[in-house]
């Protein structure tokens, strides 16, 4: 692990223009603004399904369940009461057979 | 940043569908990705889009899009022992990420246990002596699809993981600037990411105290040359060479020094593993010791060659890749192109790093037509090699099996 020292320039407008390349290039820090892509697809239609969409996909975005293997109904329902227990999501106890009846349909073993 | 009132009155399928509509309008004009991949995980699905609509990214996997989740295609890793910026893997615990950073507001705050608290801005981080390390990150749980039985979680295949340059900071400097008091035991750090619900857990990791001033961990605010991009924790991340990328704490502002163990969540429930070795057990086994992940193990990929492709029978074939020793170097890798029968020594690229990626090479002549199981195993420098049978644990972490590819020779 060498010590250096690089010049450092910090930068707060996002219009200068590039800094050139010397012995050692300067490495420039400036402030940042992005866009985060939204996340549109909702859970396939189906039983049930209005219910998942309404408490799942506040903090999630659908393809965390759709890429999903197939996994017994014990285990979506420990996914379910994690969500709620560790997580925190506010969900329903009267939504938890819903939601995990519904999950156990699209991901379950047929 | 938090729109709590998301939880007001319950998500409704109205809001949930107002906010498509809007995004929908993008959608319709163009699709964000016109390509999809097909990894290969056991019983599936294997199917994954490829977008280019995440900022400073190029082509990468969608895992899932909110909290990004994003994995490095695999031909990436071919090109080099660096892997570039914008295709540099992305894994986020919660949606709510800031998208704007002030260099100028900026603060890291260092406090609890210390002789005196400070906020640092990004100029007073920079301007102490710099130190540059190459050093590979690591998912916890990369090539967690291939774990038979399945296991909930992000379904990775090997793409979560990525090598960098990264210059910053000793950690060490910045902890001694506030000075620890006696009695500490860890440092806890922290980011501005936060959870998208009131009382959900913030994501917050801890290292032993040692650990913490060891002169390797680092404050990074470059990765090979460049600020790091937002995604991949910008303007500061912590560097843990050697050991896994939970640790690595992205968009870094708290450092609370602890005179108590850490309890959180994070340490204590979650990405934890089977103390066992390779955190091996059975499905449903009990009485299994759980301790946090901590330290990387040896790993090593065929890198231009692809399961399915098809070589010449007699003609002298180059293979090539990628080894890592995980928490030290790479000490010898060995090839074997009959399925592990029997091996010879691989020639070894440049060593920049006892904790980087380091490239490979091995030439073999498929003698006759037919299938050949390619393999590549790593001894790292403490002489650890990889096992030869897949590990297994409820999380899906530390895989590092000797992995196969199986080429045809026609």
């Amino acid at each position: 692990m060498g010590r250096m020292r690089l010049p450092i320039v910090l930068l707060t407008v996002a219009t200068m223009a590039p800094i050139l390349s010397e012995a050692k290039p300067a490495l420039v820090v400036q402030s940042m603004k992005v866009t985060l892509p939204a996340s549109t697809a909702m859970f396939p239609p189906g039983l049930g399904s209005d219910t998942v969409n309404g408490n799942c996909l506040a903090c999630h975005s659908v393809a965390m369940v759709m890429n999903q293997p197939v996994m017994p109904k014990a285990a979506w329902e420990a996914e379910v009461n994690k969500m709620r227990n560790v997580y925190k999501a506010p969900v329903a106890e009267s939504d938890v057979a819903t939601i995990v009846d519904y999950l156990t349909g699209i991901k379950g073993p047929k | 940043m938090k729109d709590l009132s998301l939880f007001g009155g319950g998500l409704t399928r109205r809001r949930l569908l107002g906010q498509a509509g809007i995004a929908g309008l993008a959608m319709t004009a163009l699709p964000a990705w016109a390509q999809t991949i097909e990894l290969p995980l056991p019983g599936g699905p294997g199917s994954r889009p490829i977008t280019t609509a995440f900022p400073q990214k190029g082509p990468m996997i969608l895992q899932r899009t909110r909290p990004p989740l994003l994995e490095t295609p695999f031909e990436v890793f071919d090109r080099g022992v660096f892997t570039p910026n914008d295709r540099f893997y992305v894994r986020w615990h919660w949606a709510v990420i800031p998208t704007e950073v002030d260099v100028d507001k900026f603060r890291l705050a260092v406090h609890g246990n210390v002789n005196q608290s400070l906020s640092l801005s990004l100029k007073d981080i920079m301007n102490l002596p710099h130190v540059e390390m190459a050093a590979l990150n690591q998912c916890s749980g990369n090539s967690r699809g291939l774990f038979v039985p399945r296991v909930a979680g992000g379904q990775w295949a090997h793409g979560a993981m990525g090598n960098a340059r990264w210059t910053g900071v000793p950690l060490k400097s910045v902890l001694d600037k506030a000075g620890i008091k006696a009695g500490s035991v860890q440092v806890r750090f922290n980011g501005m990411d936060e959870p998208v619900v009131p009382d959900g857990p913030d994501f917050m990791k801890s290292l032993a105290v040692d650990h913490a001033r060891d002169g390797e961990v680092m404050i990074a605010f470059a990765m090979n040359g460049r600020p790091l991009p937002l995604l991949n924790g910008f303007p500061l991340r912590l560097i843990v060479p050697g050991w896994y990328a939970t640790y690595w704490v992205k968009m870094l502002n708290d450092i609370e020094v602890l005179d108590q163990p850490d309890a959180n969540f994070w340490m204590k429930t979650a990405y934890t593993i089977p103390d066992t070795p390779n955190a091996d057990m059975k499905p449903g086994q009990a009485g299994v010791n759980m301790v946090p992940i901590n330290r990387m193990v040896p790993r090593s990929f065929v890198t231009n060659l692809k399961s399915g492709a098809t070589i010449h029978a007699g003609r002298r074939t180059l293979a090539r890749g990628i080894a890592f020793g995980g928490d030290s170097g790479v000490k010898q890798v060995d090839f074997s192109s009959d399925g592990g029968q029997s091996w010879h020594a691989a020639r070894l690229g440049k060593d920049v790093g006892k904790y980087s990626f380091r490239g490979w090479e091995a030439d073999f002549t498929p003698a006759a037509k037919g299938n050949y199981t390619l393999m590549v195993r790593c001894t790292n420098s403490d002489g650890v090699v990889q096992p030869d049978h897949a590990n297994w644990n409820p999380s899906g972490f530390m895989r590092n099996v000797i992995e196969a590819t199986t080429v045809a020779a026609a």
